[in-house]
């Protein structure tokens, strides 16, 4: 059985401008220790996906609208509050993108690292700043012991999402989301963090939910990918087949307009327009206007996500009509 | 090549650190940039790299003159606009133009897009008050926006819209050389194309010379003719764009270049990386000698004193005293 299976989520934000539809029925599950990547560019609805999951959307604006998330038999969307007190921050853990603002910058590092303990576990304040020693080693951070005394901004950016990590690991959670991590690090430091979650991974044998705009974190780290756009899911493969056999024209799209992906001074492939306002209501593939492949029956049929193969999903209908 | 537009010789750009509040007193300075000689040909992209901190957006700034320099001299077609009297690097700002990271902090929300880039054309009269709208309307073409949205403000537009704003800004009055300061840094993917496509034409069809800052090397690579990498306020390589970028020598381009994830699950997957511990020191106490040593693999005794020159190596220039014994090809 799968740890999380998250079936039609959707979660709309409820605004003076409009419903925006960021989350608009989306299905996936998540096998224990298994990493998966959801991509996409900004507004597609990752981070909300995140956010939903935890609890974490603002209500209001937001509600969500339906669907369910089981984890572990539980569903997260609809469970008493406490359940769901019970299980956040200690079975399921989640990293932000940004470590300058998602630490308290009042407490000091140790007050901050044993706050989950202390909630979560019979643990006495010494056992738990013992914890939080071993945790901040773990992590990589140098003199952890003088450390736990510090404040955040004592620390560098990427000193901070380490702090962050060990927080978010401190319980030893079945689930860790993690929210962009490495958007607002320097390369180098990012290939430090990414090491790091990958070794936290293999010892606890955690299942990570990686969300990203950057392909090339996800080819490095994750099992199988979520490509979003526009609220919904639009491919769903394992890494591998995601980056061989692209199958949806915004996935292709995507790959194609990375730099790195394109000769030298070769003019850029690039996709034309922007991505949809989703409190307007969408015609058929939200994809359609900006798409290559784009026929009249784009516009008209509601795309919906069918398989390829067993573990290979996607949402293009010219595709599942085997027209391209 | 034809001879240089922009020439850098030696800049150095100090900040003091102080300490007190009512007395103030000095403690330290921080070497944003320190000892940076670069020129830049007509026509020509050179790409800036280096982590934050290294002093990429300072030296930026310097060459605008919209920081002091603590020393070195920046000439512009042969005019030191360190020395220049403000109201003469006035003037030469019109050949000198910047295009900033965040599109959403460096337009006036207030204005305009009319009246933002109405704004440069009437400060410096390059075009009679008559024929204003008409050049404004050229502008937001060539960087393909409709002149229909020129009485709109900056935050009905997307990200990659509003820095076609500001690339417009900057192009209003001519000028010779552009300095963009990670201009696509906050784009997304698709978007980050685009703007990146329309740079490369307006070189192209201008005639524009461009200093691209960019932590990104893929970028960088993909629109620079030369590259030069930053650390602690030096440069630590110097070349062209492929050969720095795919042949790397200098240690920290080396750790750079293979910390930059690649998109394709195999490469990714197989390649060795190497991962640089710590972060970089602080520029107010940088190491001395190189100041790369501490997190250097190939640091022997001879790296940490004295003054690490750009020496002349496989075409191009490496600021590394082991670099003949560490070559990799």
């Amino acid at each position: 059985m799968p740890l999380l299976t998250v079936t039609d989520l959707r979660t709309y934000f409820h605004t003076r401008n409009g419903v925006y539809r960021a989350v608009d029925g989306i299905s996936f599950h998540l096998d224990r220790g298994e990493t998966l990547g959801i991509v996409g560019e900004s507004g597609s609805g990752k981070s909300v996906t995140g956010y939903s999951l935890m609890g974490l959307v603002p209500q209001p604006p937001g509600r969500i609208e339906g669907g369910s998330a089981l984890f572990d038999g539980v569903d997260l969307l609809h469970c008493p509050p406490a359940a769901l007190r019970a299980i956040r921050g200690k079975r399921i853990s989640m990293i932000f993108q940004d470590p300058m603002t998602s630490l308290n910058p009042y407490l000091r590092i140790g007050e901050q690292l044993i706050e989950p303990l202390l909630i979560h576990e019979k643990i006495s304040k010494p056992d738990a700043l013992k914890r939080a020693l071993a945790m901040l080693e773990a992590v990589g951070i140098n003199d952890a012991s003088s450390r736990l005394r510090s404040y955040p901004h004592e620390f560098s950016g990427g000193m901070r999402q380490r702090v962050m990590i060990a927080m978010a690991l401190i319980t030893k959670p079945e689930l860790l989301i993690a929210d962009e991590p490495t958007t607002a690090l320097d390369v180098t430091v990012q290939a430090q963090i990414l090491e790091l979650i990958k070794k936290m991974q293999r010892e606890l044998g955690m299942a990570v939910i990686f969300i990203t705009h950057d392909l090339g974190v996800v080819a490095g780290l994750c099992d199988r990918v979520l490509v979003m756009y526009a609220g919904r899911v639009v491919e769903s493969a394992g890494t591998r087949t995601l980056f061989r056999q692209p199958k949806h024209p915004y996935t292709i799209a995507l790959q194609r307009s990375i730099p790195s992906t394109q000769p030298k001074g070769a003019e850029l492939f690039t996709i034309p327009g922007m991505p949809p306002d989703v409190s307007k209501p969408i015609n058929g593939c939200s994809f359609a206007p900006r798409c290559a492949h784009a026929a009249d029956s784009c516009t008209t049929r509601d795309p919906k996500l069918a398989h390829i193969t067993n573990d290979h999903e996607q949402a293009c209908l010219r595709v599942q009509a085997g027209e391209l | 090549m034809t001879e240089p537009i922009l020439e850098l010789q030696d800049i150095k750009t100090h900040f003091p650190v102080q300490k007190g509040f009512l007395f103030r007193k000095q403690v330290g300075t921080v070497k944003a940039v320190d000892g940076v000689s670069l020129s830049l040909r007509r026509g020509e992209v050179l790409g800036l790299v280096g982590e934050s901190g290294c002093g990429k957006s300072t030296l930026a700034r310097t060459i605008m003159q919209l920081v002091p320099t603590t020393g070195g001299t920046v000439l512009l077609e042969g005019k030191n606009l360190t020395q220049s009297s403000t109201a003469s690097v006035q003037d030469i700002r019109r050949d000198l133009q910047m295009v900033f990271q965040d599109p959403y902090a460096s337009l006036n929300p207030r204005m305009t897009v009319f009246a933002t880039l109405a704004e440069p054309l009437l400060v410096h009269k390059v075009c009679p008050p008559g024929e204003v709208v008409t050049r404004v309307g050229q502008l937001m073409e060539l960087v393909g926006l409709a002149p229909r949205f020129m009485q709109k403000y900056p935050h009905e537009f997307s990200g990659g819209q509003r820095q076609r704003i500001a690339i417009a800004r900057a192009l209003a009055l001519q000028p010779k050389v552009i300095i963009a300061d990670e201009p696509v840094s906050a784009l997304d993917v698709s978007i980050q194309a685009q703007i990146l496509n329309l740079l490369a034409e307006l070189v192209r069809k201008m005639g524009l010379s461009l200093v691209f800052i960019a932590h990104d090397l893929s970028v960088v690579k993909h629109i620079s003719d030369r590259v030069a990498v930053m650390y602690l306020g030096k440069i630590v390589e110097l070349g062209s764009a492929v050969d720095v970028i795919e042949h790397p020598q200098h240690p920290y381009t080396r750790a750079l270049v293979s910390a930059i994830p690649v998109p394709d699950p195999d490469v990714e997957r197989a390649r060795q990386r190497i991962v640089l511990a710590g972060d970089p020191p602080s520029p107010i106490n940088p190491p001395s000698g190189c100041a790369f040593h501490p997190r250097c693999a190939f640091a022997k005794d001879c790296c940490k004193t004295g003054v690490i020159p750009l020496i002349s190596f496989l075409n191009r220039e490496v600021a590394c005293v082991r670099i003949g014994e560490i070559q990799t090809h």
